[in-house]
């Protein structure tokens, strides 16, 4: 009696799943249109306005570039976008009519996706957990469909030529991995416009290719996407329009088709930008660090820095250039001191500092500018003053051993702050209370005015204003011309390019080029960097 | 790259412990248990079935034993079987120490394992409740307040209606306070911390206060009589399994399933896919909508549900009334479990069942001659927690945004 | 200057919050009030209470005697919690390290029989080293092996029960005549001087000079954390050990050292009470003050100041506690739930307020918990 009732079931069942399947078969990708618009939106934090009034729109179908730099508020206006942030003012439309975002789910579900900079994957689930997470299949009782999710994320990575492994474990994976995660995160969940906040930060030039091609498949597909950046370059490369941030508000708009990276960065700025850097030849003198032969291997038994020598003489800028995870962190660990070498030998200045302490390092005439200034550099707890003498206290001049001399302390404290440009009313407040750019001021006053031989920089700049990369940019060139030999560990290209006299090219543990930037191309130096040489033909400078 | 996988320094390290672990045991069963002559006879079942060892011979084989386990976990390692062998090892040990304390003597192993088991229930209980927690990010150090809460409004709950309604009361009130902790720590961002530790004193302040004055002028509201021991049809009939898992109180059959049910729903389920994730990493859930903040509120409700009911374990499971600070620092032992059980059910579950092992030896204690002061067996157990977080667990793998409150705006 | 009259002020609040509270729960729970619906009589038992409450707190001679023995374990007890802190660590383990502490001043106290001027100092010395010992046995497997100094200080806590109950027993230790495990009493040099001996026939004052070496203790605690190198380097690893390794400094010595002064503190705490209040030890000489001494610590914010000013307020409460106890039948046991409802209330607006002016880094400041650090 029921059993044609669960025959015509089946059938239906079926059928269903056959068409379904047919329709994403013949419309692989073509997504009806959508228009977004953001219109005055204003978000206020307490001493900032991080959006003034701000318009913008975005159609499926185009690439628009979000410029600004580091503080502009591109950033901020994306998260109200996504629903991370209420505006304060100002409504974002939809084809002409008003939505409320509360959260992120609200965005998602109308059809807005968003590749953070800072991934937002679970390090210790796998890639198909991390993709369903939110959207999970389910059997019953609620129980996770693993096998489903394995399937989904399957297809969609073939769909759209995004090679994943569904049970790899995103920790173990490269960055340039993690990112297409990410992306079809984006896809699976039915996103119209895509936004990607500064995606290319953790890419090779030829990885970053990839990444526009992939971006060029999405707008054949009929996606949006929106690229935040503040590389210029870029943003003239892939974009149909530029639309520039600075201060919260909006500065201009730019034609890729016509404008210079400039004019841009001018009116990201408010005037005239010194792109590369005034630096005379360098005349380097006698070697002060010397590496040889260091190997770094780490506790799985991998070999993150594998046989690599070089050497920095006094008054020359050598640059390591590589993406972020071919060892140059663990180079820069060993070299302040911070980890062991497995083997090696590592000379400052005539002396053998192989296994030295960083204490004994920062004696012997090293100052080291670390990767992350708020968690390695800084105590943001303690006041300026304290900061300013956080490599040094034990000096005889601070301290008696005992006891610490505190009005000495404030004495150079006060100087500092002074020579460095460092923007604080009273050097007695916390640190937490500078700027990013004035926090990096504090430890590159702290390091460069000691009597030293040797500056270790990591990442000098990173996310910091233009006007303290100028200033940062100067010290470590004057610091040079001084006769002290630099070290400049630093993932983006062009600032290695702009600063060095030499360049080292890092990947996977090994040296693999030793350049003059003069005589090479980016391109060139890119393709060093992800693992491969530059034919003969392609050697002229772009 | 160079993916020469040898093992990590920190596994390596670890082994070795394990090793000199062995080698430990090895030497106090050879130069301890081996001295007492004697047959130890314990008793199996309720009728009397006994097992008798030679205690001194025992201690030789299994001081040897010992030793040629260490030889071989610091040449060569157990792999996949370590946590087994190591589990029997334990065991082993245990009753080699039971033998010599015993020896010469009669000795009822089941009735103390029993007890074991029973008492291993608001130890389980307040664990779970704690992995609840850290699993979703939020520390609770509460544990020890929610069980004396619990037990205390049992206590008057049983006593004024029925245990049922007592147990239910008991649950609430756990609720009520992990709701505090989630207000204060959520939504007003007061350091975990802090505010598990006024839970822990105020909890200890109130049930004080009100059992000295409520309590002791009015008797009958602190009188019930506690749930009796069931035995499960069948399985209770296994030999000396059967009766120390199988005839026991309705707690400890919750306790069980409690375990068994919540290592599932982490595992397995799109709940404990969306819990760890906000343990582990919060953003990455948050930004693809999933509410942590509701789901931190509700894990942490459910964890005060259950280290509720394991409050009401001490009136209505056992004892039929409730004392001043009848938890006696059990919430910190759950803690401690749950370290000692790397944040998984079943880990907690086997910390329990040691801690509660100790509890229920310490009881004993009195009929063993053994010629060490009875002070040093009793601080055995906070001993071996002391060596076993030292060597093996260390710092170990907490979920990463434990103690942080979640940044929405 | 002025955020110290802020904070002040936002504990005075708490306390006027907390004793609110505490008046609708005496009220509720009076049970026979409720039952004859003789509410007056509720309320005045409140007001006989908190007169009480006060009245044994500072209101006479004996009472503040009586808050000043309160007061001295708790300040030193709580200086051991809040250096910990401000190196980065939990010590639970303050009762664990009063008891070793008490320990070995009391061993002090009864095997050698000097001039009062050497005996005293040389115990609680003593009673220092013992308890730093205690402390330091954490902070070097924490330094060592990653154990987290909250497992092991708790477990640490009960070792040391069982050590001194053992101890007790012992004949080197236990007072001739007596199967109860209770110590050998002191020699009468080795006794603290009561402060207020001056005043003839007062036995019953018994604050001791116990609080001056606590006063003295909270005074080196201040010169220490904010005058001296090793001050420097504790709080920079408390804040940020990363940025404190970056720096040079040996981040697992420092921990060890954050450890052993907390322990020395708390032992002072045990030598006090041994050589002052008790006169010989016996296993209830620490009591749970582990605890208390982490409210204390929380209280305080870890600050010199702020340490001494809650356990000032503990230390009446305390003693007007056992007072309210006696002359009504409210139990002292309310005193231990006002000291929740101050800690809550004072942690709340402070750390509300903090979230709004301190830009990022607030984590760093408020938190006194970082994680399992796994």
């Amino acid at each position: 009696m029921f059993l044609p009732r669960v025959r015509d079931g089946l059938v239906n069942f079926l059928i269903e799943r056959l068409a379904s399947s047919l329709f994403s078969a013949t419309h692989c990708g073509v997504d009806p249109k959508m228009k977004l618009e953001l219109r005055g939106i204003t978000k206020r934090f307490p001493g900032v306005v991080a959006n003034d009034d701000v318009n913008l729109s975005i159609s499926t179908g185009e690439v628009l570039a979000l410029v600004g730099e580091n503080g502009a508020g591109k950033s901020t206006l994306m998260n109200v976008l996504y629903g991370l942030y209420k505006a304060d003012e100002g409504e974002i439309l939809i084809d002409d009519s008003a939505v409320r975002f509360t959260s992120p789910a609200d965005a998602i579900s109308a059809g807005i996706g968003m590749v953070h900079q800072h991934f937002m994957l679970v390090p210790v689930f796998t890639v198909a957990e991390n993709v369903v997470l939110g959207i999970e299949p389910t059997k019953r009782f609620g129980a996770l469909d693993i096998d489903k999710a394995r399937q989904l994320v399957r297809e969609v990575s073939d769909r759209y030529n995004l090679d994943l492994d569904p049970d790899a474990i995103v920790e173990d994976l490269p960055v340039g991995v993690r990112q297409r995660v990410e992306i079809v995160k984006v896809l699976m969940r039915d996103a119209k416009i895509v936004v990607f906040d500064e995606p290319t930060a953790v890419l090779t030039p030829s990885e970053i290719i990839e990444f526009f091609s992939i971006v060029r498949t999405l707008i054949a597909a009929g996606k949006g996407v929106v690229f935040i950046t503040h590389k210029l370059k870029e943003a003239l490369t892939i974009a149909d329009r530029i639309n520039v941030l600075r201060r919260g508000k909006v500065a201009g708009a730019a034609d890729p088709k016509t404008a210079t990276e400039a004019q841009i960065a001018e009116m990201m700025v408010g005037r005239a930008v010194q792109l590369t850097v005034n630096k005379k030849p360098a005349t380097p003198g006698d070697a002060v660090l010397n590496v040889q032969n260091l190997s770094v291997v780490d506790p799985d038994g991998r070999k993150v820095v594998d046989d690599i020598s070089f050497v920095v003489h006094a008054g020359e800028i050598v640059g390591v250039a590589g993406v972020q995870g071919n060892g140059q962190t663990e180079l820069v660990e060993t070299l302040s001191g911070l980890r062991r070498l497995n083997s090696g030998q590592i000379t400052l200045d005539g002396k053998d500092v192989t296994h030295s302490s960083p204490r004994d390092l920062h004696t012997s005439g090293m100052g080291h500018i670390p990767e992350d200034r708020q968690l390695q550099g800084l105590v943001t707890g303690m006041s300026i003053t304290e900061n300013l003498v956080l490599t040094r206290y034990h000096d005889g001049m601070f301290s008696d051993g005992v006891k610490m001399k505190w009005p000495k302390a404030k004495e150079i404290a006060k100087e500092l702050v002074a020579n460095y440009d460092i923007r604080t009313s009273d050097p007695e407040q916390l640190a937490s209370t500078l700027s990013g750019g004035n926090q990096q001021k504090v430890i590159v006053a702290r390091e460069l005015s000691r009597d030293i031989r040797l500056v270790l920089a990591a990442q000098p700049t990173r996310g910091i204003d233009v006007g303290s990369i100028e200033y940062i940019h100067e010290q470590i060139v004057k610091e040079r011309d001084s006769g002290t030999a630099v070290l400049i560990v630093s993932t983006e290209l062009d600032e290695v390019m702009a600063l060095s006299d030499r360049v080292l090219v890092m990947y996977r543990g090994k040296i693999v080029a030793e350049l003059d930037p003069k005589k090479v191309s980016h391109m060139d130096v890119g393709l060093y960097m992800a693992g491969s040489r530059p034919t003969e033909s392609a050697g002229a400078k772009s | 790259m160079n993916t020469e996988l040898l093992v990590s320094a920190e596994q390596k390290k670890h082994a070795r412990n394990v090793g000199f672990g062995y080698l430990g045991l090895a030497v106090i069963t050879l130069a301890v248990f081996s001295r007492r002559p004697g047959d130890a006879g314990f008793k199996l079942t309720e009728g009397g079935t006994s097992l008798t060892l030679p205690a001194q011979q025992f201690a030789w084989i299994f001081g040897i034993v010992f030793v040629a386990l260490a030889a071989a976990q610091l040449l060569r390692g157990f792999g996949k079987l370590s946590s087994v062998v190591l589990s029997l090892a334990t065991a082993v040990f245990v009753l080699s120490f039971l033998s010599w304390a015993t020896a010469g003597e009669s000795f009822s192993l089941v009735g103390m394992l029993q007890d074991t088991v029973s008492r291993s229930v608001p130890i389980t209980l307040g664990a779970l409740g704690g992995i609840l927690c850290e699993r979703s990010g939020v520390i609770n150090i509460a544990i020890e307040g929610m069980l004396l809460a619990g037990a205390f409004t049992g206590a008057v709950g049983a006593s004024l209606t029925n245990l049922w309604l007592g147990t239910i009361i008991a649950m609430l009130t756990g609720v009520f306070l992990a709701w505090i902790l989630a207000v204060f720590s959520i939504k007003y961002r007061v350091d975990q911390v802090i505010v598990g530790f006024a839970i822990n004193f105020f909890a200890l302040g109130i049930t004080s206060f009100l059992s000295f004055r409520v309590l002791v002028p009015n008797p009958d509201y602190n009188s019930l009589v506690p749930v009796m021991p069931i035995s499960v049809p069948l399985l209770s009939k296994i030999p000396f399994i059967g009766q120390i898992f199988f005839v026991q109180t309705i707690f400890v059959y919750f306790s069980f399933a409690a375990v068994a049910f919540l290592t599932w729903a982490m595992y397995r389920t799109r709940w404990g896919l969306r819990t760890r994730a906000a343990g582990e990493y919060p953003k990455a859930a948050g930004t693809l909508g999933v509410d942590v903040i509701k789901l931190r509120y509700r894990n942490l409700m459910i964890a005060g549900a259950v280290a509720g009911i394991g409050g009401a374990w001490w009136p209505i499971g056992t004892v039929g009334r409730f004392d001043q600070n009848i938890t006696g620092g059990r919430g910190f032992i759950a803690l401690a479990a749950v370290i000692f059980g790397r944040w998984h059910p079943v880990g907690a579950f086997s910390g329990a069942m040691v801690f509660a092992l100790a509890e229920a030896v310490r009881l004993k204690i009195g009929n063993f001659d053994t010629g060490i002061p009875s002070e040093f067996l009793l601080m055995a157990p906070y001993l071996v927690t002391l060596v076993v977080v030292a060597g093996f667990v260390g710092a170990s793998r907490a979920p990463k945004a434990a103690g942080q409150p979640y940044d929405e705006q | 200057m002025k955020d110290l009259l802020k904070s002040l002020r936002y504990t005075l609040l708490a306390l006027v919050a907390s004793l609110l509270v505490g008046a609708i729960i005496i009220v509720i729970t009076d049970v026979d009030a409720l039952k004859s619906g003789d509410f007056g009589k509720a309320f005045s038992t409140v007001f006989n209470a908190y007169k009480s409450l006060f009245q044994g707190s500072f209101w006479g001679v004996r009472s503040i005697s009586n808050t000043i023995a309160g007061t001295t374990p708790l300040l030193l007890s709580g200086l051991a919690v809040s250096i910990a802190f401000k190196g980065g660590l939990f010590n639970i383990g303050a009762t664990g390290q009063m008891l070793a502490g008490g320990m070995t001043s009391l061993w002090v106290g009864f095997a050698f029989d000097g001039p009062g001027w050497l005996q005293v100092p040389l115990a609680v010395a003593a009673g220092a080293i013992g308890g730093a010992i205690f402390g330091g046995i954490a902070g070097l497997l924490k330094a060592r092996t990653g154990a987290h100094e909250v497992i092991t200080t708790i477990m640490l806590n009960s070792i040391a029960s069982f050590l001194v109950l053992w101890l007790l027993k012992t004949t080197l230790f236990q007072r001739e005549g007596r199967p109860d495990p209770i110590s050998k009493p002191i020699s009468e040099a080795s006794r603290l001087p009561r402060l207020f001996g001056f005043l003839d026939g007062r036995v019953d004052l018994v604050a001791h000079a116990g609080f001056i070496v606590a006063l003295l203790a909270t005074l080196f605690y201040w010169w220490l954390l904010k005058r001296t190198t090793v001050g420097f380097e504790l709080r920079a690893t408390g804040l940020n050990s990363d940025a404190a390794k970056y720096a040079g400094m040996k981040t697992k010595s420092l921990m060890v050292i954050a450890m052993l002064f907390a322990g020395g503190f708390a032992g002072m705490a045990g030598a006090t009470e041994v050589l002052g209040t008790y006169g010989y030890a016996s296993t209830s000489l620490a009591g749970n003050i582990g605890f208390d001494a982490i409210a204390v610590a929380l209280l305080g914010q870890s600050s010199p100041i702020g340490t001494l000013v809650s356990a000032l307020l503990f230390g009446a409460l305390q003693a007007g506690g056992r007072s309210m106890q006696a002359n009504t039948d409210v139990p002292v046991d309310l005193i231990i739930v006002l000291r929740a409802l101050i800690v809550m209330f004072v942690a709340a607006p402070l750390l509300v307020k903090a979230m709004f002016r301190v830009k990022s880094q607030v984590v760093s400041q408020g938190q006194t918990f970082r994680g399992w650090g796994g």
